[in-house]
């Protein structure tokens, strides 16, 4: 990591605050952003090789396919009245329906890291699109 | 316009008689012209994307796809004087699909000519291809009007010679359609001397349709609805009275009007794929003109494929989609705009909410 020398020079104390023994629970760095970012994309990075995967389901067939970047997945109108299943769901729901279908693979558990992973990268692609929750 | 509405008439007359649904991943292509006696349909079937498991296994939906365009061309009324094949036949190049797929394709009782897709070419660069289907870009006449067939999907030679440890990595990296990695789509300049000396030979006023798999016009890059050296092969048509280009690739309907050149698209027998507009980081130019097709429900596998009467009465297109669960659309070139437009829903308030992709 390449840091401008007085932005060096502002954080070396705060990354001394950090080796001590009391935690401030509200406040964060710079640093500590960057990180987290970091962690959230690691993340997304999964999702997109989970994506573009032809290990996934059991035919080959990867979500990219019909899906590329995502697109046609509206992340941002989950939940909502899934007009095919009869009733309100979670994007997860939608995802599983595709990977027994045209995946004919297994569904994953909701807190599966993989479902986790999936629903970071598709959310991404969708990223600055204003949420409309229940929207077809 | 008659001749469309009898052949229609009698076709789906047909096709009830055998039981099947009133839609068809196929494109019948009408060619009118002031001499009825040379009228005569063309089908189209593009994009059939036959996946290899393993063995003797391959994907059931895409496979579906295809097997039912065929049969369902072989019914139409009145009969094609020959099929169009628009590329991606294949999903990986193999020749397990390639084989598969013609198999598939035997079974059509017209001569196919097949135009070839990135997915049919970047594992060997065509030639078990050639070996089945023949040459990648050539011309013939039909009835007064000059085909011409070019392989639109080469891209810059590094790129396909120097860039990839092995032509299986080259072929999986140009399959992925929003692979960051791709390369973008072009004729190239062995082909456009090709067809400017093909075209030297051909009179100003004979209408000329040309097939390609990429759009032959700039539409978003980052998916490959695109072909880099468009504007010079446009400008090698501009001389002619009446031109039209028709697609496969983009897995959706589009159509467009440049100068004198009408572009429009076919669909695909596997899958439909997303308008550009809704990847939200997409810059893209989907031509304003185009009215979109409904928003696919995955639900029904074969929805947002469909099949399309063209008429290009006195060399202007007019197309007549029938899609599936959904009502059919045409789309009519208009003598006096100069352009195509959707005989129901060009206009901005006549259009319903499927037609919106977000």
């Amino acid at each position: 990591m390449k840091l401008k020398p007085i932005k060096a020079i502002l954080l070396l104390p705060l990354a001394l605050t950090f080796a001590m023994p009391i935690a401030s629970a509200d406040e964060f760095t710079d640093a500590d952003l960057e990180r987290w970012q970091q962690q959230f994309m690691g993340v997304v990075q999964q999702g997109r090789g989970l994506w573009t995967s032809p290990e996934l389901g059991t035919n080959g067939v990867a979500c990219a396919q019909c899906h590329p970047n995502a697109a046609n997945t509206h992340p941002e109108t989950y939940p909502k009245f899934q007009k095919q299943l009869g009733k309100v769901v979670p994007m997860w729901e939608m995802i599983n329906w595709c990977l027994k279908n045209p995946l004919e693979g297994q569904p994953l558990d909701a807190d599966d890291p993989k479902m986790t992973a999936i629903q970071a990268y598709v959310t991404h692609e969708r990223r600055g699109v204003k949420l409309e929750p229940g929207k077809h | 316009m008659n001749t469309i509405h009898k052949s229609r008439r009698s076709f789906l007359k047909t096709a009830g008689a055998a039981a099947l649904g009133s839609t068809l991943p196929i494109s019948l292509i009408e060619l009118a012209f002031a001499d009825t006696a040379e009228n005569f349909t063309f089908a189209y079937i593009s994009d059939a994307h036959i996946q290899h498991i393993e063995g003797t296994r391959f994907v059931r939906n895409w496979d579906r796809g295809l097997i039912r365009a065929v049969a369902e061309t072989n019914l139409l009324v009145p009969k094609p004087d020959f099929v169009f094949f628009g590329g991606d036949l294949a999903q990986l190049g193999t020749k397990a699909e390639l084989d598969h797929g013609a198999e598939i394709m035997s079974a059509l009782r017209y001569k196919v000519h097949y135009v070839m897709g990135e997915h049919d070419y970047y594992l060997d660069l065509g030639d078990y291809w050639e070996q089945l289907f023949g040459a990648q870009y050539y011309s013939f006449n039909h009835k007064g009007v000059h085909f011409i067939v070019l392989n639109s999907i080469r891209t810059y030679d590094d790129w396909t010679f120097n860039r990839w440890p092995s032509n299986e990595q080259r072929m999986l990296e140009m399959a992925g359609l929003d692979n960051p990695n791709g390369s973008p789509f072009m004729v190239g300049e062995e082909q456009r001397n090709w067809l400017k000396s093909d075209l030297s030979k051909v009179a100003k006023t004979t209408p000329i349709v040309v097939l390609s798999h990429s759009p032959l016009q700039k539409i978003f890059k980052g998916w490959n609805f695109w072909t880099e050296d468009a504007e010079e092969i446009q400008a090698l048509l501009k001389p002619f009275d009446k031109v039209s280009v028709i697609y496969g690739h983009v897995h959706q309907i589009q159509y467009n009007q440049i100068g004198n050149i009408s572009f429009n698209s076919v669909m695909a027998t596997a899958w439909p794929w997303p308008y550009p507009q809704s990847y939200a980081q997409a810059e893209q130019y989907l031509p304003k003109l185009t009215v979109p097709m409904n928003r696919a429900d995955p639900f029904f596998e074969r929805d947002a494929t469909g099949w399309q009467f063209i008429n290009t009465s006195n060399g202007n297109v007019d197309l007549h989609y029938t899609l599936y669960n959904n009502t059919a659309r045409s789309v009519i070139y208009n003598t006096k705009t100069k352009q195509p437009e959707d005989s129901a829903y060009q206009s901005e308030d006549a259009r319903i909410p499927p037609q919106t992709h977000f």
